[in-house]
């Protein structure tokens, strides 16, 4: 791409404290994209349910920089809404977040340098989450190598504050918004999970699973209430899995 | 134990501490831990990112199905023809996220509007 950019000498720059905090606010303004304005509307999403989940505006709030994943909050919010228990809760959202441990180790080899350790990485790791991680995987090879972890901190805190205010001042604000707003917020959420879930496939597979989740979870919520996110998982995502195999499989 | 069993404040932040941060924080870890040790095109990953795919599409169909607050009075034709309009617009015209949650809010905020 582009080979005028002075950027790309890896490793030549200097990385002094002014260069990292001049790459750390490269990586904030990063934050006001088009990824990251779907984010903003997904987490107005979030609020709004949460608000009608029952959990108090600072509680919401709370759950935006300690678990940062999406798919894992809207699941918090089911369990508490259905009354479910911590376990099951956290067998739940355990289940949902195994995908961040591919998007992390794909992450790394770009974010690692020869002078960067380990204990930056592991840091860094919480700010994985799909927006953070699709806006890295497009812009960080523009960051000269041994700076990339200050510009992914910047671009990661920031998507992180913005979105805390948002679900905060969203919250306040949902009771008094007429009903046909708040609905059209309500669609948010499963709007920007089914895009950008499709959008994130690597494989067939991952599309069948899809399918048979979208079917899956509605039907189990009525037959084993409580336990339907784990059945449709495990079930939806073995068949996917399965049909893959046959379909490697040599004729 | 449930989110509201114990009757004191720090108890549902506790709750998503164990039930949130401390259930994927892990996956992040092993992501650094295994980063250059797994390929990320490896069969067991397939199997791993499937599950987890499911798992949310589950979530997507139970958020269409069974609503809560004012988008529980509209019909369940009317959440899908929404759902489905912003898929197709997302799927057919050049793959943007911000496009099809627009046409899904248009025909869902119109569908609600007359009363669907």
């Amino acid at each position: 791409m582009s080979s005028r950019s002075p950027y790309l000498q890896e490793d030549e720059s200097p990385s002094g404290f002014a260069e990292r905090r001049r790459w750390f606010l490269i990586g904030l303004s990063k934050a006001i994209s088009v990824p990251g304005l779907i984010l903003c509307t997904a987490h107005i999403g979030f609020a709004g349910l949460a608000q009608e989940a029952g959990v108090t505006m600072w509680q919401a709030v709370f759950m935006v920089p300690v678990v940062w994943a999406l798919p894992a909050m809207v699941i918090l919010l089911g369990t508490i809404m259905t009354g479910g228990g911590l376990f099951a809760a956290a067998f739940a959202v355990m289940l949902s977040s195994v995908r961040l441990a591919p998007m992390v180790m794909s992450l790394v080899p770009e974010l690692r340098s020869g002078r960067s350790s380990r204990l930056v990485l592991y840091f860094l790791a919480h700010f994985v989450a799909v927006t953070s991680w699709v806006i890295a995987m497009e812009t960080i090879r523009q960051v000269p190598k041994s700076l990339r972890t200050s510009y992914y901190f910047g671009l990661g805190s920031v998507l992180i504050a913005i979105n805390m205010v948002v679900v905060g001042v969203v919250y306040v604000l949902a009771p008094s918004l007429p009903p046909l707003v708040v609905a059209c917020l309500y669609l948010l959420t499963p709007m920007y999970f089914v895009t950008s879930l499709w959008g994130s496939a690597r494989e067939n597979a991952a599309y069948v699973a899809m399918a048979l989740g979208l079917v899956l979870g509605p039907l189990l919520h009525r037959a084993i209430p409580g336990f339907d996110l784990l059945a449709a998982g495990l079930i939806g995502g073995g068949l996917a899995y399965l049909l893959h195999l046959v379909r490697r499989a040599p004729a | 134990m449930t989110f509201d069993a114990f009757d004191n404040w720090w108890w549902p932040f506790l709750f998503i501490v164990l039930a949130g941060w401390a259930m994927t924080y892990p996956w992040r870890a092993l992501g650094v831990f295994l980063g250059g040790r797994i390929r990320d095109d490896s069969e067991i990953l397939v199997l791993v990112r499937s599950v987890a795919t499911a798992l949310v599409a589950a979530v997507i169909g139970n958020l269409i199905c069974f609503p809560s607050g004012p988008a529980a009075e509209t019909t369940l034709i009317l959440r899908i023809a929404a759902a489905g309009a912003g898929f197709a617009a997302y799927f057919f015209l050049g793959r943007m996220i911000l496009l099809g949650v627009v046409v899904a809010e248009v025909v869902f905020g119109l569908g609600f509007y007359l009363g669907y």
